[in-house]
């Protein structure tokens, strides 16, 4: 057991973190992703990507001939933490980077690589996810969007819902239904469709937060090339659930989930409650620690995850203990945040006296978004006791 | 970055769960718990026999010398087969006070007899207080001509009743972290009166030390009395390492039981573990396990590498655990059903050894106060 990082690493740590020091512009901290954020940030969120690739710092993981730098799990784990330790904003291109790029490399062609890789590392292209539909949400394989081939296109016709960044995006991964007469899941495939195509429609939703954060998606007759095919035809299942691993991962960021702690107990030292500091309080401390104390837990987790990464082992269903356990704390904590703030927790943005810009409330509500997105809490439960513990399916 | 067991204590693990499950069934932990001293020598030599009772002792007094990883790892094969015996008050607790302590003479006359398994050590230091803090220290060492003497209760000292030598703290000056000493008191020493205290967890045997006039030469100091409460608090960090570890290997198995139970149950025509309500509860018990194994080897490994964050770890990893072995068997009892009620039943044992585990050396509460402090809060 060593926790310690190599003389190398803690090099390239300081290194990074010089850089971001130099290159974060002050005003890009703390800033909001974009789905909650504003339009109008979305060149800068552009360029601070294509910055941050241009220094070596994204998609280093990726294989050099892809445009990444074949790099040990461990060097993008430092950069992760760094870019979270300097409250650096998400990064535009996360969709492509994490979840479209690596199935690309696993799935695509040639020509597919060549044509969408370079434009998710440098920001250019944004992506988005279709996958669910209104009526098909957690079983997402009864989707219904039909894609019909019809010589070397596809038709495709039917409804995307909860589509993130949809409004912004230039390309979607999307999963159609390619084959109604087969068992559900032999009968999809996983396409790349242009949003600029014609017969593409989109509607934004608003979240509960009051950010247009969603949207829907509909497609009239939209012609998808028969080239975007990722993977073979009718297989877009194996191809989608490779995508769904990675997203799951993706959400358990430890590293966000010990910022917003480190938050929550600034909030509650600075703060009163009964006349004296909230962090006094110890009913309060009691909430904290405990939170602490699974914020720690996750913190350890992940190192052995990492570990377990280098070492090549098998993920088994820490991916869905991942997602289970660090969404709902993050909601856990937020919720503290609210309850330290008393009645100045439910502060609009734009109230005087509101505590924190606003942000708590917002965050609360966004992250049971995210307990319910990607895969709901009891869906992840059914994925540990079914695939984990080999319990019988279905009842 | 390697956050891991190595090979060597993947081995230690894998044949300590072997040797646990064909040494230590559950018919012998009932026939240790009607037994009137919940012990048996035979088996403790089995356990030294294994290079058990001195793994964490130093081979310059004959012990194998490993790290508190290593005998976390082995306590939670322990926690696991719900093992009864002295072990953790001797190997683990008596042990790490003569070895924290410091006292040469004491360490070469005692430490090689704990780790051949002749010799029994327990810790007394709790009293009736149950103050954890060194103002429940109330115990009085008077000097005397030749030593001290000791007056005073101790109480809930594990396996004080078959032990050959306690641990005394006791203290020298009115208040304070200064003047608490510890002192090496053979059980047979005139004025020592022990009382076992029947446990409704009896894998666990604590007893009550009574010490009237009880005189000790001045060489049974195990540590110096500027040292005697740091040293007494590491070997509290490393009680809370081990019982967390118990605990961790004890709901691992609670899960086990309960999973293989829903699966083989029917009910409605079909088995209970089909159904989601208990798939959830089984998943949620992995959900809080995994992590906190983690957690836990974290807390063994501060205690060894990163001893300004030891203190912490080891409350965090106590807290938790002690949270998620109760609620685990909790589960658990309610997944088996009626049967899971009963004393024929095996599920009690890991029941009631988790409240014991969550009581022991400061529950839940206790440590997340003790972390708000120590983190600054």
């Amino acid at each position: 057991m060593d926790l310690s990082f190599t003389a190398e690493q803690e090099a390239f740590r300081r290194q990074v973190r010089t850089w971001i020091k130099a290159n974060l512009p002050v005003r890009e901290r703390d800033a909001p992703p974009l789905e909650q954020g504003d339009p109008k940030r979305i060149q800068a969120m552009k360029d601070w990507q294509r910055k941050l690739y241009g220094a070596g710092y994204v998609a280093m993981g990726w294989p050099k001939e892809y445009g990444g730098q074949a790099a040990d799990v461990v060097q993008q784990t430092i950069v992760n933490e760094e870019l979270v330790l300097a409250r650096a904003p998400g990064l535009i291109g996360m969709m492509g980077i994490q979840m479209v790029g690596p199935t690309l490399m696993k799935f695509g062609s040639e020509e597919q690589k060549r044509r969408h890789l370079p434009h998710i590392l440098n920001a250019e292209e944004i992506w988005c996810q279709g996958y669910s539909e209104p009526g098909s949400g957690s079983d997402l394989a009864s989707l219904k969007t039909r894609a019909e081939l019809v010589g070397d296109e596809f038709i495709v016709n039917g409804q995307k819902v909860w589509t993130s960044n949809a409004q912004h995006a230039h390309w979607m991964f999307c999963l159609v239904r390619t084959d109604p007469a087969a068992p559900k899941h032999k009968g999809i495939s996983y396409l790349l469709i242009d949003m600029r195509s014609p017969g593409v429609t989109v509607r934004p939703l608003i979240q509960m937060t009051g950010d247009p954060g969603f949207n829907e998606v509909f497609f009239e007759d939209v012609r998808v090339p028969r080239q975007n095919l990722v993977g073979e035809l009718h297989q877009g299942w194996q191809v989608a659930n490779a995508t769904l691993a990675h997203e799951r991962n993706m959400l358990g960021s430890t590293t966000v989930t010990q910022h917003m702690f480190n938050g929550l107990l600034r909030l509650a030292q600075s703060r009163e409650r009964g006349g004296r500091p909230a962090a006094d309080d110890p009913v309060i401390r009691q909430r904290l620690a405990d939170l602490l104390i699974r914020v720690e837990a996750m913190k350890y987790h992940a190192f052995r995850q990492l570990t377990d990464t280098i070492k090549k082992r098998p993920p088994g269903i820490g991916a869905s203990v991942n997602k289970l356990v660090s969404t709902e704390l993050n909601h856990d904590i937020a919720a503290m945040a609210l309850e330290v703030m008393g009645s100045y927790g439910l502060l609009a943005r734009n109230a005087r006296h509101v505590v924190d810009r606003g942000s708590w409330p917002n965050e609360f509500m966004f992250t049971l978004g995210l307990v319910i997105g990607g895969g709901t809490s009891q869906i992840q439960k059914n994925i540990i006791s079914e695939r984990g513990l080999g319990m019988p399916r279905g009842a | 970055m390697d956050f891991g067991l190595s090979e060597e204590q993947e081995q230690l693990q894998q044949s300590a769960r072997d040797f646990l499950a064909r040494e230590c069934p559950t018919a012998l932990v009932r026939e240790l718990a009607r037994s009137e001293d919940g012990f048996a020598r035979g088996f403790h030599q089995k356990l030294a026999g294994m290079g058990w009772t001195g793994l964490i002792i130093p081979d310059a007094f004959g012990g194998v010398g490993l790290s508190m990883l290593d005998l976390a790892v082995l306590s939670e094969e322990m926690g696991r087969a719900v093992m009864p015996g002295p072990f953790f008050a001797s190997s683990g607790l008596a042990a790490l006070a003569l070895i924290n302590g410091g006292a040469s003479a004491l360490k070469k006359e005692w430490l090689p007899r704990l780790v051949s398994g002749e010799a029994i050590g327990a810790l007394a230091f709790l009293e009736e207080s149950d103050r954890l803090d060194c103002e429940g220290v109330v115990a009085r060492a008077s000097k005397t001509r030749t030593g001290y003497r000791l007056n005073g209760v101790k109480m809930f000292v594990l396996d004080a009743h078959v032990a050959d030598f306690l641990i005394v703290a006791a203290r020298s000056r009115a208040h304070g972290e200064n003047g608490i000493c510890l002192f090496l008191v053979p059980r047979d020493t005139p004025g020592v009166t022990v009382a076992p205290l029947p446990n409704v967890d009896q894998t666990r045997r604590p007893c009550e030390v009574v010490l009237r006039n009880v005189d000790v030469p001045a060489s049974a100091r195990v540590a110096d009395e500027t040292k005697g409460w740091k040293t007494l608090s590491r070997v509290i960090d490393a009680a809370c390492v081990l019982l967390a570890a118990d605990s961790l290997g004890g709901a691992q198995r609670a899960l086990e039981m309960a999973v293989e139970y829903a699966k083989a149950r029917e009910q409605f025509g079909k088995p209970i573990g089909s159904f989601q309500a208990v798939k959830h509860l089984c998943a949620e018990m992995v959900s809080e396990i995994e992590p906190s194994r983690s957690l836990l080897w974290y807390a063994a490994y501060a205690y060894d590498h990163e001893t300004r964050n030891a203190a912490r770890a080891a409350s965090m990893a106590k807290a938790r655990l002690s949270d998620v072995y109760a609620r685990t068997t909790n589960r658990a009892v309610q997944i088996h059903g009626g049967i899971g009620f009963t004393w024929e039943h095996d599920m009690h044992l890991w029941f009631k050894r988790a409240k014991w585990n969550e009581a022991a050396f400061g529950n839940a509460t206790y440590h997340r106060e003790r972390l708000a402090n120590l983190a600054g809060f």
